[in-house]
């Protein structure tokens, strides 16, 4: 799989992927979209660079060990509920406050961080099942 | 956000939920919280065992906590998202639930103090103490939803979290019993997700509190019958019940033996309470039709279990089997469905959960001291440490129901109350399969500890070998409830009680969960 | 339209439990992979099929108005199918394992953990 156009393209190609599946994560509340399927594009994104370029390059570029991500996003969603705690109304209650962003009110909610959670335990357990039998392809 | 204008009291919690109240939901969200910080540091393996008990510890206090209240004022209830039930998924924990919980997670934080020395850096590092959290925190899950298929879910995240203990280490056996396991499960699981699909068509709710009360209005018109083989099918598979037992003894002898321990112990027992919840509590009509079939299903389970222990050369394999057989006699009350028999299957659940384990740790131990897992080459244990022939002794007799250890009073309870519900053969096949076990582990005990080979043989391993501190201090941990429970069973008995008296009259579950009896 | 759907679910069925009284783990897995749809499609049919309105309460009222789609047996099925494909991603990985380190995907071959013809324990001491 390692030809000099897929190698060429597939940086562009996973970044765009990776942009579109963050996009597809922040319409999630009122649209088709959320964290799951946002997490499963990321994830396939990282499994193209890693058919391209090989296993290593993905790990690098990702930093962080996929399952660290994984479980950074259940430690956020479970604050997310935990938050509730201190509102005195009970666990995962939606909590919701308005910021303002260069001008523009943007509603924050414990609901996008749990969703953003989400994202990460699915982009951080499926690619490291890909990279795993991917590792084993070429290894 | 235009909600502001809508009256949400129709349709929401809107009093304020005092912080005691989330004792109910603790016993979950603190290990989801440990685990997920635990598999961020998974490379600094030296902190996790630390970590771990600490977490276990402060989970056992909020499940200490828990028990109190419930016994004190009867069951507790959340409502996720402040969403009024039948429309939010409950959490609900009754005596039942309450209790089961506090004892799988003290026998898992003995575990986890057990583990610090059977699980290398290598295991710390591929995940052994996440993986763990994340099981209990689908234990604690199953044990205090309220909600059917939010049931369905702590089952997944426990069983693939199981699957993930299991092949820790990944050789040749464990892959080979873990891909037994895993499709097994993965099939019993999916009959429980049918069962659910079923169960919603009819009912229209998956909330188990509602669903007991609309049961008695349906009870003619839908296929509840189904229903109830399904579940019965489905949880009996979780549980390892007799003619769907065969993935239990294929992979439980496979893992570490902290693992063995972990899965010995606890998640067959959460089967067993699984088909209470279900079968007594929202099936009661059915479950005494299929009485019948649930005693024979027992008897087969319980001595079909103790004679395969009885063939088995290796030590692990004997434990499986004797799980199995365990499993059995819990199915007993559930066939009697009297307050007397449930009572004696909630006793034996706490004393099966706490005297498997321990068995497992035991052989974990004798491990150590010995070298192999072999009935044939294990012997001398006396000779080396007179302390494991003490605790070995306690815990067999526990085991086999013999006094003055944890398994007599709940034997007691079922052999009486089968006499009493006029099924005089069920206590039969309770007391022969006590005699077996008491045959098969005795002749452990006899081999392991008190068989001398020749001299020669004997010096070489004898030479050098550790005390396994860790090992004996797991194994008095839990031998001194085991004891207690033998001794002083009066406390145990009743929060057993109240268990089975919650399951038979279901009006206080009910009425926590809709305190104003409102309708749907 | 239930009818056809239940005769879908019934296909799927027959077809899965085909496949998983296979001896080749591969096979199993398919089977496994189909038995999760029957079972998805399944809860889609008995949460009632009606016509694709959002169950969406128009504002100033407290009921909805007309008879919406029903979302929980979507929402049963969403969690479903998440369970489901982690469940398969796992059991995919592990049987690729035991198949190149055990060298078989015969169900009758993989012997490993519970070997044939193991000696009895010891009769005596």
């Amino acid at each position: 799989m390692r030809t000099l156009i897929f190698r060429t393209i597939a940086p562009y190609l996973t970044s765009l992927m990776v942009l579109f599946s963050i996009f597809v994560l922040l319409r999630g509340h009122n649209d088709p979209g959320g964290g799951f399927i946002g997490g499963l594009i990321a994830a396939s994104a990282f499994a193209i660079y890693g058919i391209a370029c090989g296993v290593s390059p993905v790990r690098r570029a990702l930093y962080f060990h996929p399952m660290a991500i994984s479980g950074f996003g259940l430690l956020l969603a479970a604050l997310a509920g935990w938050l509730s705690i201190f509102f005195q109304v009970p666990f995962m209650t939606g909590l919701w406050t308005k910021i303002s962003v260069l001008g523009l009110p943007v509603d924050i909610s414990t609901v996008m961080f749990f969703d953003i959670g989400v994202y990460l335990v699915v982009v951080g357990s499926i690619t490291s099942i890909a990279l795993a039998l991917e590792e084993r392809e070429h290894g | 956000m235009a909600a502001e204008t809508v009256d949400l009291s129709h349709a929401m919690v809107t009093a304020p939920v005092p912080a005691g109240d989330w004792l109910v939901i603790a016993p979950v969200a603190i290990p989801i919280v440990v685990g997920a910080i635990l598999l961020m540091v998974r490379h600094e393996t030296r902190l996790h065992a630390s970590l771990a008990i600490g977490g276990l510890l402060v989970t056992l206090a909020t499940n200490v906590g828990l028990l109190s209240r419930v016994l004190a004022d009867g069951p507790q209830v959340m409502t996720m998202g402040r969403w009024l039930p039948p429309f939010g998924i409950t959490f609900a924990a009754d005596a039942l639930g309450a209790s089961l919980a506090l004892v799988a997670t003290l026998v898992a934080t003995v575990c986890a103090i057990y583990a610090q020395k059977d699980i290398e850096a290598t295991g710390r590092r591929y995940g052994f103490y996440p993986f763990m959290f994340l099981m209990m925190a689908g234990v604690g899950g199953s044990f205090l939803t309220g909600d059917i298929f939010n049931l369905y879910v702590w089952f997944e995240v426990f069983v693939i979290s199981s699957f993930g203990l299991l092949i820790l280490g990944s050789t040749h056996r464990q892959l080979d019993g873990a891909t037994k396991y895993a499709i097994l499960n993965l099939v019993g699981t999916t009959l429980f997700l049918i069962a659910t699909a079923y169960l919603y068509g009819i009912f229209g709710t998956l909330n188990m509190a509602d669903i007991a009360r609309k049961a008695d209005a349906m009870r003619d018109t839908g296929p509840m019958m189904t229903l109830a083989v399904l579940y019965l099918l489905a949880f009996g598979m979780k549980a390892a019940a007799f003619p769907v037992n065969f993935w239990l003894p294929a992979s439980y002898h496979t893992p570490r033996i902290v693992t063995a321990a972990l899965f010995g112990g606890i998640l067959t027992k959460v089967g067993v309470y699984s088909l209470l919840r279900v079968l007594v509590m929202l099936f009661p009509v059915e479950r005494a039709e299929l009485s019948g079939v649930i005693a024979w299903v027992a008897a087969a389970t319980m001595v079909l279990g103790i004679v395969g222990a009885l063939a088995q050369s290796d030590l692990r394999r004997v434990l499986g089997f004797v799980v199995i057989s365990g499993v059995g006699v819990m199915l007993a009350g559930l066939a009697l469905g009297t307050q007397e028999g449930l009572t004696g299957t909630i006793l034996y659940a706490f004393h099966s959960v706490l005297a498997m384990t321990a068995l497992y740790l035991l052989a974990g131990v004798m491990n150590e001291l010995g070298g192999t897992y072999s009935l044939h080459d294990l012997s001398g244990l006396y000779r080396k440490s007179p302390l494991i022939a003490a605790l070995a002794l306690l815990i067999v007799l526990a085991v086999a129901g013999l006094p003055p250890a944890s398994g007599l009073w709940p034997k007691v309870l079922l052999v009486r109350a089968s006499i009493d519900a006029g099924l005089p053969w069920l206590s039969f096949a309770i007391l022969l399969t006590g005699l077996l076990t008491t045959i098969a582990l005795g002749k452990v005990y006899i081999l392991t500890i008190w068989r001398q080979k020749e001299p020669a043989e004997e010096g070489a391993a004898a030479a050098s070998v550790p005390m396994p501190g860790v090992g004996y201090a797991s194994l008095i941990m839990l031998a001194v409830p085991v004891l207690l429970l033998g001794l002083y069973p009066e406390p145990f008995i009743r929060i057993a009680e109240t268990a089975a008296d919650g399951l038979i009259n279901s009006s206080a579950y009910i009425g926590a969960v809709f305190p104003a009896g409102g309708q749907p | 339209m239930e009818a056809v759907l239940s005769f879908f679910v019934a296909i799927f069925f027959a077809v899965a439990i085909y496949l998983m009284l296979s001896k080749h783990i591969i096979r199993i897995l398919l089977g496994v992979a189909i038995f999760g749809n029957a079972v998805n499609l399944t809860i889609f049919t008995v949460g009632r099929i009606v016509r694709e309105v959002p169950p969406i309460i128009p504002e100033a009222l407290q009921t909805p108005d007309t008879i919406t789609a029903n979302p929980l047996p979507q929402a049963l099925i969403l969690t479903a199918i998440v369970i489901s494909f982690s469940f398969f991603a796992f059991l995919l990985v592990l049987a690729f394992r035991a198949y190149q380190e055990l060298g078989t995907d015969d169900t009758e071959g993989m012997r490993v953990a519970e070997p044939e013809g193991e000696p009895l324990p010891p009769l005596g001491y």
